[in-house]
């Protein structure tokens, strides 16, 4: 196998996106993200489009974006790993260049979720889980699924409902700091505790956003990289796994299983020591589609301990200057979450933090050169945990 | 509370008035353009409409519905290594060939967590707030349901739930909820 680096990426202004039919919305990622490669569409030798769907009109959305941004005739694919398409797209160029198939490929996120009135995507997310099991018949919701974390988790470590906004606290404080975020403005707990309720226990300011938006990430083979840029930065290891689709398959509903077995296969692979992951990673990007699943990322991660999680957000210990820095792009809460495009957003955010790129007030001191993203498709569903690296990896 | 709208109310309240709104700019502009009632740029209404409506293939399954059609809930197990299934499936992947036999669950058990659904799907939106919960069998089989409860503060994880076979209203056919136990 070969090494892998990242040599471009793109990121749109997430948000609701009216303004832009989906090929000129994905354009605005992969432009950013041929600019800073310096490549050309002709360097391009497949393209991968991450793309969920349902609720947006295009069907086939990777030809769609492929002939907008000419692309075409090269090769590619629509993934679908729910809200980790985008990590699937990423591990998926990844493996095409570090096998030797082709030398440079393109991940390619973008949703287009705006063009179905709330009540229709709401009912499309609540289908992701078991359509037969749980939605047909008992109506459950995204923000239902999550919520049954949050009640399991707060009944067994006494964590309250201030505690989970303050999760949202800290990612709208940093989303007020990135422009590319839907919400750029902070919030306080007052605010998110007033906020109604979704889907008991959680609140309005407990879920992440409907959005729109486009990321693109650039892989190339270690050869191509060098002669691109003199600041690679590589791919340290990619873990990915799998959750029963039936919630009611689940041993727990304090963690995600899947997340879980994702970060073991991810710090392996990037040779990391999971007793002691801060050693190593400087900034991490986690999947808080809503506020539970931020604090349950700490402890699937082993950042924290079982039920330390939610103490570490009561201590702040999240924000620059505490034990990690988590979510400085402010998050899929108030970033926004733009379901098939997330994965690449975050480790595009994760390459510009690393190569210290980002505004001031959001950048996290970068000391060993690590960065992780965790991205979770579904309810733990699908999981996908990519770390990045400033170092060449030594295997 | 009565008065009360519906989710669906408001929903087809709010649809109808802006579908009456894509009407009359297209009768005076002569295309289905509007400007974003936040933004004010332009969005074109899609002049064909998409229902969905899915046919699910439940042969198998039968024995599970014709079980509920007799007030009972019905799970499998496989007759060779043991493993009980529930939602019911007729292969275990386990064992691969064998067979599975239908067995009658028991109908006590315990919360493990709950949810109530405030802003629902559209197909969801004329029924009032619904709690979700998932209880655990003694057989070691959990399950999802719809608990008969209005107010999740007076559930408790933990708590003893017991099985029931009741018609759902108002679509007017036979499913399983959870009945809290005090």
């Amino acid at each position: 196998m070969r090494e892998v680096a990242i040599v471009g990426v793109g990121h749109s202004k997430f948000g609701v996106r009216n303004d832009v039919y989906m090929p000129e919305l994905a354009w605005e990622a992969i432009k950013e993200a041929l600019k800073d490669s310096g490549l050309e569409q002709k360097d391009i030798e497949y393209f991968i489009v991450s793309n969920t769907g349902g609720w947006s009109s295009e069907f086939l959305p990777a030809v769609v974006v492929g002939e907008y941004a000419g692309l075409t005739p090269k090769g590619t694919v629509r993934v679908e790993a729910a809200c980790a398409s985008g990590s699937a797209a990423v591990k998926l160029a990844y493996d095409m260049v570090a096998s030797g198939h082709v030398d440079i490929a393109m991940a390619v996120g973008i949703e287009k979720m705006n063009e179905s009135p709330t009540p229709t995507v709401v009912e499309f997310i609540g289908r992701a889980g078991n359509f037969f099991w749980e939605f047909e018949n008992f109506g459950l919701t995204f923000p239902g699924y999550y919520a049954l974390y949050a009640t399991a988790y707060m009944s067994k470590y006494n964590a309250t409902e201030e505690d989970l906004c303050k999760v949202a606290v800290k990612n709208h404080y940093y989303g007020a700091r990135n422009p590319k975020a839907q919400f750029q403005k902070e919030i306080t707990v007052e605010k998110c505790m007033s906020s109604r309720y979704i889907a008991w226990p959680l609140k309005l300011y407990d879920c992440s956003p409907i959005t729109d938006g486009s990321t693109a990430v650039i892989l190339a083979s270690e050869d191509k990289a060098k002669e691109l840029t003199d600041s690679p930065v590589w791919i340290a290891g990619i873990g990915s796994a799998s959750g029963t689709s039936n919630l009611s398959k689940r041993t727990t509903f304090t963690s995600l299983e899947a997340a879980v077995v994702a970060t073991e296969n991810a710090y392996k692979n990037a040779g990391i020591d999971h007793d002691n992951p801060l050693k190593y990673i400087d900034v991490a990007e986690v999947h808080d589609c809503f506020t539970i699943a931020e604090v349950m990322a700490y402890e699937d991660l082993n950042f924290a301990k079982r039920g330390e999680g939610i103490e570490w957000v009561r201590e702040e210990q999240t924000y620059i200057g505490g034990k990690i820095p988590i979510n400085l792009s402010g998050g899929l809460k108030a970033k926004g979450h733009p379901i098939g495009a997330t994965g690449e957003g975050m480790i595009a955010e994760l390459t510009n933090q690393l190569l210290n790129r980002v505004e001031k007030d959001r950048q996290a001191p970068i000391k060993n050169g690590y960065a992780l993203a965790h991205n979770i498709g579904g309810t733990g569903h699908y999981a996908y945990v990519t770390i990045l690296s400033l170092s060449k990896p030594r295997r | 509370m009565s008065e009360k709208k519906t989710q669906k109310e408001i929903t087809d309240e709010e649809m109808k008035k802006f579908m009456g709104f894509v009407e009359s700019m297209k009768k005076s502009i002569g295309i289905p353009m509007v400007p974003d009632m936040k933004t004010g740029v332009a969005l074109w209404i899609d002049q064909r409409e998409l229902n969905l409506r899915f046919v699910l293939g439940v042969e198998r399954l039968k024995q599970f519905f014709n079980g509920l059609i007799e007030g009972k809930i019905l799970g499998t197990k496989c007759t060779k290594c043991g493993e009980i299934y529930f939602p019911p499936q007729v292969d275990c992947p386990k064992c691969k060939d064998s067979k599975v036999e239908w067995i009658e669950l028991s109908r006590e058990g315990t919360l493990l967590t709950f949810t109530q659904i405030n802003v629902k799907p559209y197909s969801f939106s004329h029924y009032n707030d619904y709690i979700v919960g998932i209880g655990r069998l003694p057989e070691g089989v959990n399950i999802t349901a719809w608990v008969r409860e209005s107010d999740p503060k007076k559930l408790k994880v933990g708590m003893k739930v017991k099985l029931e076979v009741v018609k759902r209203m108002p679509e007017n056919y036979y499913v399983y909820e959870w009945i809290p136990v005090e």
